[in-house]
C-alpha cells in the first residue's frame, strides 16, 4: 500500500504558545505537564517534541481528543503555523527555512487542505471555489474551470456547479471542499477533521469516498480526527496524540493489540477489535498438514483424518481440503480467507463452513486455519 | 473690572489654541501652492459633476432615478421617489437640489478614495489601525463648525471647502466599515485562502475584500447619508444648494422657506438611502446578486 520513502518527516517539532515561548524547551518543564507549564509559566503548549516520518501514499490518521495539539501539528506541515522549535521538511525541503514566496508555491502544487469548518468562499459557486486554487496558481480560466469541473465529478457534484454554498447541504460543501484540494492534483492531502462536522451516515458515505479515491491514485494524506473508528477505517498507520505528545504510532492493529501504555490501551477499549484485527494473526496451525505427494501414496494415513486436513505441495503452496469424508476440495473451489481478512468480514464464512477454515498468504502459502472456535477466543482474549 | 477680565481670559485663545493657529498660519504662508492644487482639483471634479447632472433635464432625470428605484428598491419606492422629485421641482428646487448633489457626490467620492484604501491599510496593520483610530475619533467629534475655519482661511468660500469639510465629515464610517469588514472575515477563509497558496496580494482580493463587501457598502452607503447632512453647515462658508435654501430660512426667519429646504434635502436623502442599501445588501440568494457580485468581484480577480 505504501513504499516506504518519507515524504514528511517531523523532527522534534514543538509548538508553544505564549510570551517568550522557548521558555518551554528548558530542561525543567520537558518533565511538566501540559497543565502544570501553563500555571508555572504561562504558557500553552500544543506540540511537544513530536517526531513522525510519514510515508509517500499512506493515509496517516492523527488521532486524539480536542486540544491535543493534532491541529496545530496539520499546520505546521504546510507552515500556516511556524513551530517554536524542531523541523517539518516535505520532499526534502525544511519548510520553516522557505522564503514566503516559495512557501506559497509549496502549497500550491504539494499540498492542499481540507477544513473541518468546510471554509468554503461564500460568494463563489461550487465551480468558483473548486477552481481557487489554480486561479491563485494563475492557471487560465478556461483550463482552470474545466479542471475544476472533472474534481467536482469526481465527487459526486457534476450537477451542482453553480450553486452558492450556502444552498448545499454540509456533506455537499465538503464535497466542494475536498474537489477544491483534488482540482490541484496534489501529492499531499492535509484534512483537519474533514468528516467531523458531518451527519454519521454522511461521514460514512464520505469516508468510503475518500478510500475509494485513494484506491484510484494514492496520495499522502494526514488525515485529523478525533473519531477513533474513523481513525481504524481509513488509517494505514495512526498516531495517537495527547496534551501536545505522542503516545504511539502504528498501525491500527498494533495500537490496538500491543498499546504502549495504559492510556493507548484506554483509548482503544471500545474500539471494534473484529474490524481491525485480521484473520492471520489469530489463525492456528492445522492439527493435519498432508503433502500432496504424501496423499497420492498413503491412502491409509488419509482415512485417520479427524475433522480436516490441509493439502500443501513440496513448496507449502496450498492446495486444497481433504474432508473428514475423503472428500478432497481443491483450493480454486473450496472457501479460504486471505490474510488480510478481518475478523468481522471472515464471521459468516466460518460460521458456516463444517471444518476450519485455511487462510492463505497473498504468495499463496498456508497461514493456519481459523476454526469458530479460534475466532471467539480471539474476541475474548485481546 | 477684574471679574470681567477673568471671564474674557477664559474664552481668549489658550495655548493649545496658540500652537493650532501658528500651524495654519505657517501652512498659509508656506504651502500655498498644495492648496491651489487641491482647489483646482476638486473645483474641476465638483464642477463636473454638477455640469453633467444638469445636462438632462428634470422631466429627463426624474423618470430616470424613478426607474433606477424601480429596478433596484421596488416599484412603489420608485412611485414614491417620482411624486418627491416632482415635490422639489414644484418647490422650485430643483437647481439646488442639483447642486447639493453634486457636492455629495464629489465630496462622497473623495472620501470612498481616501478611506477605503486607509481602511485596507488599518485592517491588515495593527500599527497603522492605533494612528487612524484616533484620527478618525478626532473627525467625527470635532464639531465641524470648527474645521470650516481653517478651510476658509485656505480655500476662501465657495464650493471646494465645503467639499474639504463634508469630506472630513463623511469619511470616518467608511474607514471603520473597511477596516471592521476586513476584520471580520472568518479565520478559516483567511486559513483556506493562504492553504491553497495566496500571496498577501491575493489574500486581500480573492479574500478578505469580497468577503468585506457587504459590510463596506454599508460604509459608503453611511459616507453618503453623512456629506448629505453635511450640506446644512457646509453652506455656511458658500456651499450653495439645498442648505442655502435652509439657511436662508434661518436668516429671514421664514419658516415656510426653511421647511421647503429642509423637506427637499429629507426627500433626496430617502432617494440616496435607500438606492446606496440596495447596493449593500448582503442577501446572497437573491438570484441577480450573485452574478453582480461576480462581476463586481472579476473586475478585479479575472486573469
Amino acid at each position: 500500500m505504501s513504499d516506504m520513502t518519507p515524504q514528511i518527516s517531523i523532527d522534534q517539532l514543538w509548538k508553544v504558545f505564549g510570551e517568550r515561548p522557548e521558555r518551554a524547551l528548558e530542561d525543567l518543564c520537558q518533565s511538566m505537564d501540559a497543565e502544570q507549564l501553563n500555571a508555572r509559566t504561562g504558557l500553552k503548549a500544543a506540540v511537544r517534541d513530536v517526531t513522525l516520518s510519514i510515508s509517500s501514499g499512506e493515509i496517516f490518521v492523527v488521532m486524539g481528543l480536542s486540544g491535543s495539539g493534532k491541529s496545530t501539528l496539520l499546520r505546521m506541515i504546510n507552515g500556516l503555523i511556524l513551530p517554536t522549535a524542531g523541523e517539518v521538511t516535505v520532499d526534502g525541503k525544511p519548510i520553516s527555512q522557505l522564503a514566503a514566496a516559495e512557501l506559497q508555491k509549496l502549497r500550491s502544487n504539494k499540498m492542499a487542505m481540507v477544513f473541518q469548518s468546510f471554509a468554503l468562499f461564500p460568494q463563489r459557486t461550487a465551480l468558483e471555489n473548486a477552481a481557487f486554487g489554480l486561479e491563485v496558481a494563475g492557471v487560465p480560466r478556461q483550463k482552470r474551470l474545466e479542471k475544476a469541473r472533472e474534481a467536482l465529478e469526481r465527487v459526486g457534484l457534476g450537477k451542482d456547479l453553480d450553486r452558492l454554498p450556502q444552498q448545499l447541504s454540509g456533506g455537499m460543501q465538503q464535497r466542494v471542499g475536498l474537489a477544491r484540494a483534488l482540482a490541484l492534483d496534489p501529492p499531499i492531502l492535509l484534512m483537519d477533521e474533514a468528516f467531523s462536522a458531518l451527519d454519521p451516515l454522511i461521514r460514512r458515505e464520505m469516508q468510503e469516498q475518500l478510500l475509494e479515491l485513494q484506491a484510484e491514485s494514492p496520495r499522502t494524506i494526514v488525515f485529523i480526527s478525533h473519531d477513533l473508528d474513523e481513525a481504524v477505517r481509513l488509517g494505514d498507520r495512526i498516531a495517537l496524540m495527547k496534551e501536545g505528545k505522542v503516545l504511539q504510532c502504528g498501525t491500527p492493529r498494533e495500537l490496538l493489540c500491543k498499546p504502549a501504555n495504559e492510556q493507548v490501551r484506554h483509548f482503544f477499549q471500545d474500539v471494534d477489535a473484529a474490524s481491525v484485527i485480521t484473520v492471520d494473526t489469530v489463525a492456528e496451525s492445522p492439527a493435519c498438514v498432508i503433502n500432496q505427494a504424501e496423499l497420492l501414496q498413503q491412502t491409509d494415513e488419509c482415512s485417520k483424518v479427524q475433522k480436516m486436513a490441509c493439502i500443501i505441495d513440496e513448496h507449502n503452496l496450498f492446495k486444497g481440503v481433504l474432508q473428514k469424508n475423503g472428500e478432497i476440495i481443491s483450493a480454486e473451489k473450496g472457501p479460504a480467507l486471505t490474510a488480510e481478512t478481518t475478523i468481522r468480514d471472515a464471521m459468516e464464512l466460518v460460521a458456516n463452513v463444517p471444518y476450519p477454515i485455511p487462510v492463505i498468504g497473498s504468495d499463496q502459502r498456508l497461514i493456519g486455519v481459523i476454526s469458530p472456535r479460534r475466532l471467539l477466543r480471539s474476541m475474548i482474549l485481546r | 473690572m477684574d471679574v470681567i477680565d477673568q471671564v474674557f481670559a477664559t474664552v481668549s485663545t489658550g495655548p493649545v489654541g496658540e500652537g493650532m493657529s501658528r500651524c495654519v498660519e505657517w501652512l498659509l504662508n508656506h504651502a500655498q501652492p498644495i492648496f491651489l492644487v487641491i482647489d483646482y482639483a476638486i473645483n474641476g471634479l465638483a464642477g463636473a459633476i454638477e455640469q453633467i447632472l444638469s445636462v438632462p433635464a428634470p422631466w429627463l432625470l426624474a423618470p430616470l432615478i424613478a426607474v433606477l428605484a424601480g429596478w433596484r428598491v421596488s416599484l412603489s419606492f420608485a412611485i414614491l421617489s417620482l411624486l418627491g422629485l416632482n415635490l422639489v421641482l414644484f418647490m422650485g428646487l430643483w437647481q439646488p437640489m442639483i447642486s447639493t448633489l453634486a457636492l455629495v457626490i464629489a465630496a462622497s467620492l473623495l472620501a470612498l478614495l481616501i478611506g477605503i484604501p486607509i481602511g485596507i491599510f488599518s485592517a491588515r496593520r495593527q500599527h497603522i489601525w492605533a494612528i487612524t483610530r484616533p484620527v478618525l475619533d478626532l473627525m467625527q467629534t470635532m464639531p465641524a463648525f470648527v474645521y470650516l475655519i481653517p478651510a476658509v482661511m485656505f480655500f476662501g468660500t465657495g464650493l471646494v471647502p465645503s467639499t474639504i469639510a463634508t469630506l472630513i465629515f463623511s469619511m470616518p464610517p467608511v474607514v471603520r466599515l473597511t477596516y471592521l469588514g476586513i476584520r471580520q472575515v472568518p479565520v478559516d477563509l483567511i486559513e483556506a485562502g493562504r492553504a491553497f497558496g495566496c500571496s498577501e496580494r491575493q489574500l486581500l482580493w480573492k479574500v478578505q475584500l469580497p468577503n468585506a463587501l457587504p459590510t463596506l457598502m454599508a460604509g459608503v452607503n453611511q459616507t453618503i447619508m453623512l456629506a448629505l447632512s453635511m450640506v446644512v453647515i457646509a453652506s455656511m462658508i458658500g456651499g450653495g444648494g439645498l442648505g442655502d435654501v435652509v439657511l436662508r430660512g434661518i436668516q429671514q426667519l421664514d419658516v415656510g422657506l426653511g421647511f421647503e429646504g429642509g423637506l427637499a434635502v429629507v426627500i433626496l436623502a430617502v432617494i440616496l438611502d435607500r438606492l446606496t442599501q440596495s447596493l449593500a445588501a448582503s442577501n446572497f440568494s437573491r438570484k441577480s446578486l450573485p452574478q453582480r457580485f461576480k462581476a463586481f468581484t472579476n473586475l478585479w480577480t479575472s486573469s
